[in-house]
């Protein structure tokens, strides 16, 4: 089936059975490759992207589903003013260490931010409970966010 | 990643061919150096734009060698780390082999610093050297007198960019021995404020890992394997799969180990790979037989004993396994891979395709982590690709892709092992025999690691941090069994140390508390005056002053445990609220570590975060089990990932130390889970079945 999808600000036009994840409409299709592939079953969140502005595991997406949606990846996130200070407060800390789940990570505590800009630390748990590292980045990742809400605060 | 064959790319390659400074060392440690890099495997590059590349031999699986190295680099030169790039240095196993290992590639026993230090130092010494002779032929200054500061030369007039005095340097013989910077003059080494070179293109999607090649015309292929270890194909119907679009076929690898199916894309190779219908022939298949280990006997007055059980375990690293491989004009081929050992699937697809060695180049990748997994001695899934390549006409790239289900029921797992320790102590309460006995399964024997790491038929791997304690035990007694199934188990983030650590810390605890003396004491009262013990008794001091040691605010209980491995020391107070019975968490853990010469100390504390983490999740509630010989967990549903809200704050301390720079990657590990372990038995009981989940202890 033909679908229309709007990637980070561009239209495409993709051909992709139903039943297809976004996942791999992103990755195989459209060779946007910070998107990752983790686990296939929604329990790790590297492949989280923003489907209309909500923190979405790509690989549990059928693409039927997102017909006419905007989706926005990790190449994109930085254009958004939580995606830049999430992105200078990973900086800032050394966040990363492999790398590999922090495109998620990162389009999760956008996702957080975005809907509550001064999460408490339980608030942090509760929404990054789904995104896996394997590193055990966590602690950085959770000063990260408190980061970023106070970079966002000016 | 591929040929730039852009006429600009070649341009600015042409450009700056006809400038560069590279230097490199020989097999025999000389240095050698020019202006040429196909000719010198180097060690770092030099353009006459003054930006500085550093050949990084070892990958980078997280644990920080492309800054750790390039740190090195960039602080001999005498440039700012805004000023130096990396690359990974190709297959090389004569110029870029691990000294550790000797003539051989690769990464692992947290050797990457250790190894590299003085070679990274001198290689930038040595360019130093050049430029500043270079420099003052140019300007008749004696080169004593001058220097490089961020990157200009100065002492000579006005600062000049070093990048002036390349294509002259490049003309210079190597100095034989440059003079290397003293740990006074040292900007960069040490210092906490320099930040990974990695940070950025990992925060916004740039970063190419091996799952992100993709090449022109490439094919992707999944493979259907048996579902016990050792077993063949016998047949396959594929009819099923042809319905799939975006198949191509399915055929049997030439070992008969798994069939192949290859489709244009990776969510067509798996609904095909999962519509196959496969035929096992199970008749050799291999049956785990897991250990037993008989419960305790009758204990003699003041004498402990307590048996402990560790599980399988998976590595899991985030990245599934993948690489891909390409043909090349010349008629050799690229291996594409976030390779760990390059010598390893460098030699094996020479064989399976039949090259020459200098027909196989390997491209190393960043890599989603591995804790060891992609290190196998049989380079296990290049093999895999390799077949699944040759088998093709070969003109399509074959990405040969994993998915999480393969690497969690695909083998080569931390082995299970059982301990059985009896300690006795005098009235005094001093330790007076330690009866220790192992069994598990070796890591090395029946692999080409096994002549140099099994000695008298004792494989090192399975005894390390017990046999060689630096705890003073008079009476001491260690004894191995160990089987040599051919079923595939591996290192794992610390090896050996996975376990032996845990049954040293839980039983010295046991000890001290059956002396009735504090922990800490009683460990500082059985460590003599050698070095180690001297080293491990300071991170032990520090840890216990940092952590705040038998102040535990109210509510909470505290555990220790201390522990050397890789050379390195590390000690950890784990600080909990709750019970076994009502739910542990982790509250707080405080670290500190001697590896000798902190290179990079936010590295070094990324690290022991990183260890601690791996090594408490797992022993929390992760294990792999196995009914009839078929691994039992599918997916991190069933083999639950440590999640941030497992533990609260990681405080690292790392003590200063003018020592040769030791492990860090791995050294954390070991001491979190009995620290975690002494902290629920202040409580509660001995936890000795692992994971601890599977002995009565539930966690918040």
């Amino acid at each position: 089936m033909s679908l229309k999808l709007k990637l980070n600000g561009v239209d495409h036009t993709v051909d992709a059975e139903p039943g297809t994840p976004l996942l791999w409409v992103i990755r195989d299709e459209l060779k946007m490759t910070g998107t990752k592939f983790g686990c296939g079953v929604a329990s790790c969140g590297a492949c989280t992207v923003h489907v209309d502005g909500f923190p979405t595991r790509s690989c549990q997406t059928y693409i039927e589903d997102v017909d006419g949606a905007e989706i926005t990846t990790i190449e994109a996130i930085g254009d958004t003013k939580e995606g830049a200070a999430i992105q200078q407060a990973w900086m800032e800390l050394d966040v990363v260490q492999c790398g590999y789940c922090q495109s998620g990570q990162i389009m999760s505590a956008v996702g957080l931010l975005t809907e509550n800009p001064k999460p408490s630390v339980d608030d942090i748990h509760d929404y990054m409970d789904g995104n896996a590292c394997r590193c055990a980045t966590y602690q950085r990742i959770r000063a990260g966010i408190q980061r970023a809400s106070v970079i966002l605060e000016g | 990643m591929t040929v730039n064959t852009s006429r600009r790319g070649f341009l600015k390659a042409a450009a700056a061919a006809g400038a560069v400074l590279v230097v490199g060392l020989r097999p025999d440690g000389a240095l050698a150096a020019g202006g040429n890099a196909a000719q010198i495997n180097p060690f770092v590059k030099i353009g006459a734009d003054g930006r500085v590349i550093a050949i990084i031999k070892h990958f980078e699986k997280g644990q920080g060698p492309a800054t750790g190295l390039s740190t090195l680099i960039a602080e001999e030169i005498g440039v700012t780390m805004d000023q130096i790039d990396y690359e990974f240095a190709p297959s090389n196993p004569e110029v870029y082999n691990n000294l550790a290992f000797g003539p051989f590639q690769g990464t692992g026993g947290s050797t990457a610093m250790s190894n590299s230090f003085m070679q990274y130092r001198t290689a930038g010494a040595a360019a130093r050297a050049m430029i500043l002779e270079a420099a003052a032929s140019a300007t008749g200054a004696n080169a004593a007198d001058l220097d490089v500061v961020d990157g200009m030369v100065t002492g000579a007039g006005d600062p000049a960019p070093l990048g002036q005095f390349v294509a002259a340097a490049a003309a210079l013989d190597a100095p034989a021995e440059p003079t290397l910077k003293t740990p006074e003059e040292w900007r960069l080494i040490g210092n906490p404020d320099i930040r990974r070179l990695d940070s950025r293109i990992k925060g916004n999607g740039e970063a190419m890992f091996g799952m992100d090649v993709y090449l022109p015309n490439q094919m992707v292929a999944m493979l259907a394997r048996p579902p016990q270890s050792g077993g063949t194909v016998a047949s396959f119907d594929d009819t099923d799969a042809q319905a799939i679009k975006g198949f191509i076929r399915a055929a049997t690898l030439p070992n008969n180990a798994a069939v192949a199916v290859y489709a244009e894309n990776t969510w067509a190779a798996m609904q095909a790979r999962e519509a196959l219908n496969v035929e096992w022939d199970l008749s050799d298949a291999e049956y785990f037989v897991l250990i037993k280990v008989s419960g305790p006997r009758d204990l003699a007055a003041q004498v402990g004993e307590q048996t402990l059980y560790f599980p399988l375990l998976a590595h899991a690293a985030l990245e599934p396994l993948n690489c891909t491989i390409e043909a090349n004009d010349d008629g050799g081929i690229t291996l594409h891979d976030g390779a760990q050992m390059p010598t390893g699937p460098h030699m094996a697809l020479s064989q399976i395709l039949e090259l020459p060695m200098d027909k196989v180049r390997i491209n190393t990748m960043l890599c989603g982590g591995s804790f060891g997994r992609r290190a196998t001695p049989s380079a296990d899934y290049q093999v895999e690709a390799g077949l699944a390549f040759a088998i093709t006409d070969r003109s399509r790239p074959v990405k040969l892709v994993w998915s999480r289900e393969d690497d969690m029921r695909g083998g080569y797992y931390r082995p299970a092992f059982g301990h059985k320790v009896r300690v006795g102590l005098s009235a005094a309460g001093e330790i007076v025999a330690w009866d220790h006995r192992i069994a598990g399964q070796s890591i090395m024997k029946g692999t080409p690691f096994e002549s140099f790491a099994v000695h008298d038929g004792v494989d090192g791997s399975s005894v390390e941090g017990v046999s060689d304690t630096p705890y003073t035990i008079p009476g001491f007694h260690v004894g191995l069994t160990d089987t040599k199934k051919a079923t595939s188990t591996l290192w794992w983030r610390s090896v050996g140390h996975t376990h032996t650590a845990y049954a040293m810390e839980v039983m010295m605890d046991m000890a001290a508390k059956a002396a009735g003396r504090d922990p800490v004491e009683f460990r500082l009262a059985h460590l003599g005056d050698s070095a180690d013990a001297q080293r491990k008794a300071a991170v032990l001091r520090l840890a216990a002053e940092k952590g705040n040691w038998g102040n535990a605010p109210a509510g909470r209980v505290q555990g220790i445990a201390v522990h050397k491995s890789f050379g390195s020391f590390v000690a950890e107070v784990v600080e909990i609220s709750g019970t076994a019975d009502d739910g542990v968490q982790i509250e707080k853990v405080t670290c500190a570590v001697d590896c000798g010469i902190a290179v990079n100390p936010d590295v070094i504390k990324a690290q022991i975060e990183g260890g601690v983490g791996y090594g408490i999740g797992h022993v929390m509630r992760d294990e792999i089990t196995l009914t009839g010989g078929v691994v039992d967990q599918y997916n991190f549903p069933d083999y639950e990932p440590l999640r941030m809200r497992d533990i609260g704050a990681i405080e690292t301390h790392i003590i200063p130390s003018a020592e040769p720079p030791t492990g860090i990657g791995e050294p954390g590990t070991p001491p979190s889970a009995p620290a975690l372990a002494n902290a629920i038995a202040q409580a509660g009981p001995v936890v000795g079945v692992l994971p601890m989940i599977n002995d009565g202890v539930s966690f918040a």
